[in-house]
């Protein structure tokens, strides 16, 4: 059977397809972040170090590990975008920056609240603290080019120039944080067996699909507004809308 | 057709923004004296104690060089712009490449240039060891021109649009850090008794990387933004 693989990468046949898988994944990321709160907090053990405060890395992890991939995501789409000439690859890079942005300051934000009682300070100048403010910065960056060019045609082929060009850097920046300074503990979880209790584990790998399935569902719905604010003027956009 | 090669070229690009840059001086001079200022402005800041202002002096003025880089950087091409030369150069025959990395080259002996030049002075402000002041200038000098190729491609995406001028910090400056970690970590190394070497190579480093990328992407940014 032939499957014209082209068909959902125009903006009005993937609008209607986006609103068919929403709630799919709108719906078991809601469930999985009621599985996952709960596990985390009723049936996760408290550690012996950390006491209670650890349980925000049920969020943090998530979170920090979304912002990083998200951007990589993004800078796919771009990519896509700026060679095959996609409007849909565009479209969804700049539907992701928010959703990227927000993952990159939830895990600012909650790792400054685990700092505190931790380290004994809400911000220290460590390698992955640093490089994950400066993702945000990259985030900031890329939102706030894309906002400052009227024409959409170039406000996305520039922005997904500069995502890329910080897809290249981020490596970059990242060892020479790293190299510059650290003291965040090293990854917990490794692939030759990890020192995590069970259902610690299991109550951040159900956070880490809760978010991911969240980010989705909300790139797909930010996509969707994009689709009609861009196509505004097209017939199929009437229509919808009657 | 008069064939033109890539290294005369360049040195015309060169020329042509150097001598233009020379009748109009000051803008030159505002560049560097923002410089000079913001420097200054530090140890009122944070008051005067010789041994702090030592410490903190190669951050300081690769911060302040970094940002009076970036209050340069619209002018790259934006003068170019508006009179329509830049358009004239992407409709010549010859490599838009070669032209950017001209442009880019007399940019950086613009704004780079003087600071390295004016840093040591500087560095005397701030009670520096010789040492450290000949490692600062080495550091800039690797640096600063890194500062400019990164700059113009932040500069070319945002050609000709409203507040380009901190939209284009905005961008360019996170992707400067690491020259600004390795440029005053050469500072930081030579004043703790350490071999800067480590910072000086991935300085060169950067600035190879930068050279063979940043013109082409510069020019590609170009291309989006004139189209």
């Amino acid at each position: 059977m032939a499957i014209n693989w082209f068909k959902y990468s125009a903006p009005s046949t993937f609008y209607g397809l986006a609103g068919k898988l929403i709630p799919w994944f709108a719906w078991p990321a809601a469930i999985l972040f009621g599985i996952g709160f709960y596990i985390g907090f009723f049936v996760a053990p408290t550690d012996a170090v950390q006491s209670e405060a650890y349980r925000i890395i049920f969020i943090h992890v998530p979170a920090s590990i979304l912002s990083m991939f998200i951007y990589l995501i993004m800078a796919g789409y771009a990519a896509l975008g700026l060679i095959f000439k996609t409007r849909l690859s565009a479209m969804m890079a700049s539907a992701l920056a928010p959703t990227g942005a927000l993952f990159a300051f939830i895990s600012l934000w909650t790792g400054a609240l685990w700092g505190k009682p931790m380290w004994g300070a809400w911000w220290v100048w460590d390698a992955r603290l640093t490089s994950e403010l400066i993702l945000l910065f990259l985030y900031l960056g890329f939102i706030a080019l894309q906002a400052s060019i009227e024409d959409p045609r170039r406000a996305d082929r520039a922005s997904a120039l500069l995502a890329i060009i910080g897809s290249v850097n981020v490596p970059i920046i990242y060892y020479s944080v790293q190299w510059w300074n650290t003291l965040h503990q090293g990854s917990t979880i490794k692939f030759s067996g990890t020192s995590m209790h069970v259902a610690m584990q299991q109550s951040m790998f159900i956070m880490l699909v809760a978010c991911w399935l969240y980010a989705i569902a909300i790139a797909l719905a930010r996509v969707r507004s994009i689709i009609l604010e861009r196509e505004s003027n097209t017939q199929w956009v009437k229509e919808v809308r009657e | 057709m008069n064939r033109l090669s890539l290294i005369s070229l360049l040195w015309l690009v060169i020329r042509r923004d150097l001598l233009l840059a020379m009748r109009r001086r000051a803008d030159v001079l505002t560049t560097l004296i923002f410089f000079v200022m913001v420097v200054s402005l530090f140890p009122l800041g944070v008051g005067p104690e010789a041994e702090m202002l030592r410490k903190m002096a190669g951050g300081v003025l690769w911060v302040a060089a970094l940002l009076s880089s970036m209050l340069s950087l619209p002018r790259m091409f934006a003068a170019d712009h508006l009179d329509g030369t830049l358009e004239q150069m992407m409709l010549a025959p010859q490599s838009l490449t070669v032209m950017v990395l001209g442009k880019i080259t007399a940019h950086w002996m613009l704004s780079g240039l003087p600071l390295v030049l004016i840093a040591p002075v500087l560095g005397l402000q701030f009670d520096m060891p010789v040492a450290a002041i000949l490692t600062l200038m080495l550091a800039l000098l690797l640096g600063t021109p890194v500062l400019s190729m990164i700059g113009a491609v932040g500069a070319a995406l945002t050609l000709g649009l409203r507040g380009g001028g901190v939209l284009v910090s905005l961008l360019v400056l996170p992707l400067t850090i690491p020259v600004l970690i390795f440029g005053a970590g050469a500072v930081e190394a030579v004043n703790s008794g350490l071999d800067a070497v480590s910072n000086f190579a991935l300085l060169g480093a950067f600035l190879l990387f930068a050279l063979v990328f940043t013109p082409f992407v510069a020019a590609q940014a170009l291309r989006i933004s004139m189209e």
